[in-house]
C-alpha cells in the first residue's frame, strides 16, 4: 500500500495540482468558454456529449488496434524472416526504412486517394506501428549471448530449436520496448489519418470530431475529444506495459522488483 | 543412473582397442594443428596434443596464448585451419557432438528458463520429453548441491551456484569428455576452492575425461593429473607437467610436497612461457 502511494503519489499529485491551478485561473481571470474551457467544462462536455464522443472513441480505437495487431504480426513475422535469412533483410530493410522516414502525414492522403478512407486509416496507423516492432525484434533476434548460439550448435540443434528456444525469448524484452512505442504510433497513425480524411469516412473517429466541434467554434467540445484521444494512448501504453511486465516479471532486469 | 550416455565410459577407462598409436587411452588427438584467424593472427602453431581417457588435463598459460581456442577446436565449434582433430574410434562411431559438454567462463544460462529447464536443455535437443528427462535431471541437481533450487530462475541464484547449474547442464548427457573455459574465474577464492572440491567429485563418480583452461598455476595443479603449459603467439605447448596424486584431493593436498612442487614447476614453465620477462 505504502508502495503503491510513493510510485502513483507525486505523478498523480502533480497532475491534479496542473488541474487545479488552470481551473483557479480560468475562474478568476473569467475566461470564456470559447477561449479556454475549465477542466471541470471539459469533463461536463464528456459527459454530456457522450454519445457522440464515445462512438468515435470506439471507432478510433478499433482502427488503432486493428493496426497494431497487425503490426505485431507483420513486424514479429517479418523480423523472424531476417534473422533466418539474411538476403531477405538485405532487401527488405531500405523499403521498411524509407516508409519509415516518410512522414505519414505526407503519405495519408495519398492512401486516401487508392482506398476507402477506413481501409486507409487502418494502412496509415500500421505503416507507422510496425516498423519499431520489426526493427526492436530483429535487434532482439540477434542479440542472443554468443556463447549460449555455440551450445545450441554443440548439441546439434536445428534452426527451428535455436529459433524456438533461444533467439524468440532472447528478443522478448527488445519486443515488449517495441510494442510500446508501436501501440503509441498506431494512435498517431490513425488520428493524422482521419484528420486527412475529414468527413469521407463512414464510422467518425475521434479526430474528424475535434476538426468538426472546431468548425462550429465549439471549443469544450474540441478539448474534449483531444482529452479522450489523450486518454486512449495513455490507456494503451499502460495495458503494454503492464503485458511486458507480466511477460518479463521472473528474469528481465525492467520488469524486476528490487528486494529492499 | 537412470540414463545412460551416448558413449558409456565406465570410470573414464576407455574399453576400446587402442586405436591412437602415439598414446595408448587417446580420447582425442590434436595433430599438427593450426589456427589462422581470419584477421591473419596465428592463435596456434603445430600443434600436438592427445587428452587420455579419464584424465583431468589443465591448459595453462597466459591470456591471448590460444588455451580457449583449443577447447573450441575440440568441440567442433571452430575447424582447423591445418592438422586434424581425431577422436577415438569407439566415440567417432556415434554423434560426437553430443559426447562432449562445455562449460563457459560465464555461466551462460537462459535467463528467461528456470534452474530445471537450464539443465534440461541438452536432453530436449536430444529429443527427450520433459517426463523422462526429470529423473536424470533432478539426480544432476542432486549431485551439485542443487536440488531444492529446481524453480529457482538464475537471477535469483549467487554466482557460485549459476556455475553448478552450468556444470550440470554441461554433464547431464554423462559425456565422455567435459571442456571448461576458465569456469571459475570469476568466482571469489573460496566459492573457487569448493568448486574446485566439488569438481573433483563429480569427476569420480562420473568417470569424466576433463579438458580445463585456466591462468591459475595454483588451480591447475590442485585439480590436474597433467598440466599443458602453453606459450603465446603463436600458441603452443612448452611444457608438460605431471601430477601423480590421488583423487580426493583436499587441505592435506594442498600442504603436500607434490601439490608444492607441481606448483613451482608449473610457475617455472609459465615464467619461461611469457615473453620478455625473460632474456630476450
Amino acid at each position: 500500500m505504502n508502495g503503491v502511494l510513493r510510485r502513483y503519489g507525486p505523478p498523480a499529485a502533480v497532475l491534479a495540482a496542473l488541474l487545479a491551478l488552470w481551473e483557479a485561473i480560468v475562474r478568476l481571470a473569467e475566461i470564456p468558454d470559447y477561449l479556454l474551457p475549465a477542466p471541470s467544462v471539459i469533463l461536463a462536455t464528456i459527459v454530456s456529449d457522450r454519445e457522440t464522443l464515445f462512438g468515435s472513441l470506439v471507432v478510433t480505437l478499433t482502427i488503432t488496434l486493428e493496426a497494431l495487431a497487425c503490426a505485431l504480426l507483420g513486424g514479429v513475422g517479418i523480423a523472424i524472416l531476417f534473422a533466418e535469412w539474411k538476403w531477405i533483410e538485405r532487401s527488405l530493410l531500405p523499403i521498411a526504412i524509407a516508409l519509415q522516414v516518410t512522414p505519414i502525414i505526407a503519405i495519408a492522403p495519398l492512401l486516401l486517394v487508392y482506398l476507402q478512407a477506413q481501409t486507409a486509416v487502418l494502412v496509415s496507423a500500421f505503416l507507422v506501428a510496425f516498423f519499431p516492432i520489426l526493427a526492436n525484434t530483429a535487434l532482439g533476434l540477434a542479440s542472443a549471448e554468443r556463447n549460449l548460439v555455440d551450445l545450441f550448435a554443440l548439441y546439434g540443434a536445428s534452426r527451428w530449436q535455436t529459433l524456438r528456444l533461444l533467439q524468440i525469448p532472447a528478443a522478448l524484452p527488445y519486443f515488449f520496448g517495441g510494442l510500446k512505442i508501436g501501440g503509441g504510433l498506431a494512435l498517431v497513425g490513425a488520428i493524422v489519418a482521419e484528420l486527412a480524411a475529414g468527413a469521407s469516412g463512414q464510422g467518425i473517429g475521434l479526430a474528424y470530431r475535434i476538426v468538426e466541434a472546431g468548425n462550429r467554434l465549439n471549443i469544450p467540445r474540441m478539448f474534449a475529444a483531444l482529452a479522450l484521444i489523450s486518454l486512449t494512448g495513455i490507456a494503451i501504453f499502460v495495458a503494454l506495459a503492464g503485458l511486458s511486465r507480466l511477460a518479463l516479471r521472473r528474469w528481465h532486469e525492467s520488469a524486476v522488483d528490487r528486494e529492499n | 543412473m537412470s540414463i545412460s550416455g551416448p558413449n558409456d565410459v565406465p570410470n573414464g577407462v576407455p574399453i576400446d582397442e587402442r586405436s591412437d598409436v602415439q598414446s595408448d587411452a587417446a580420447l582425442v588427438a590434436l595433430r599438427g594443428l593450426d589456427k589462422r584467424f581470419k584477421s591473419g593472427t596465428l592463435a596456434l602453431e603445430n600443434l600436438d596434443l592427445t587428452v587420455r581417457g579419464g584424465e583431468f588435463l589443465s591448459l595453462l598459460g597466459p591470456s591471448g596464448c590460444g588455451k580457449s581456442t583449443i577447447l573450441r577446436l575440440i568441440a567442433g565449434l571452430e575447424a582447423p585451419s591445418r592438422g586434424a582433430v581425431t577422436w577415438r574410434a569407439r566415440a567417432a562411431a556415434k554423434d560426437v557432438k553430443k559426447d562432449i559438454g562445455f562449460v563457459f567462463q560465464e555461466p551462460t544460462l537462459m535467463p528467461w528458463a528456470s534452474v530445471f529447464d537450464n539443465v534440461y536443455l541438452p536432453l530436449r535437443l536430444n529429443g527427450q520429453s520433459r517426463r523422462a528427462a526429470r529423473p536424470a535431471i533432478e539426480a544432476m541437481l542432486g549431485l551439485v548441491g542443487l536440488a531444492s533450487f529446481a524453480a529457482a530462475f538464475p537471477r535469483e541464484l549467487s554466482g557460485g551456484m549459476r556455475m553448478r547449474v552450468s556444470i550440470a547442464r554441461a554433464l547431464v548427457l554423462k559425456p565422455s569428455l567435459l571442456l571448461m573455459d576458465e569456469p571459475f574465474a570469476a568466482l571469489d577464492e573460496i566459492t573457487r576452492w569448493r568448486l574446485n572440491d566439488d569438481l573433483l567429485r563429480l569427476k569420480q563418480e562420473l568417470g569424466t575425461t576433463i579438458v580445463f583452461v585456466t591462468h591459475s598455476v595454483y588451480e591447475s595443479v590442485y585439480l590436474s593429473s597433467r598440466i599443458a603449459v602453453m606459450a603465446a603467439r603463436p600458441g603452443r605447448i612448452v611444457a608438460e607437467i605431471a601430477v601423480d596424486a590421488p583423487l580426493p584431493r583436499g587441505k592435506t593436498f594442498r600442504q603436500s610436497p607434490i601439490y608444492e612442487s607441481g606448483c613451482a614447476r608449473a610457475a617455472e614453465a609459465l615464467e619461461s612461457a611469457m615473453p620478455g620477462e625473460t632474456t630476450a
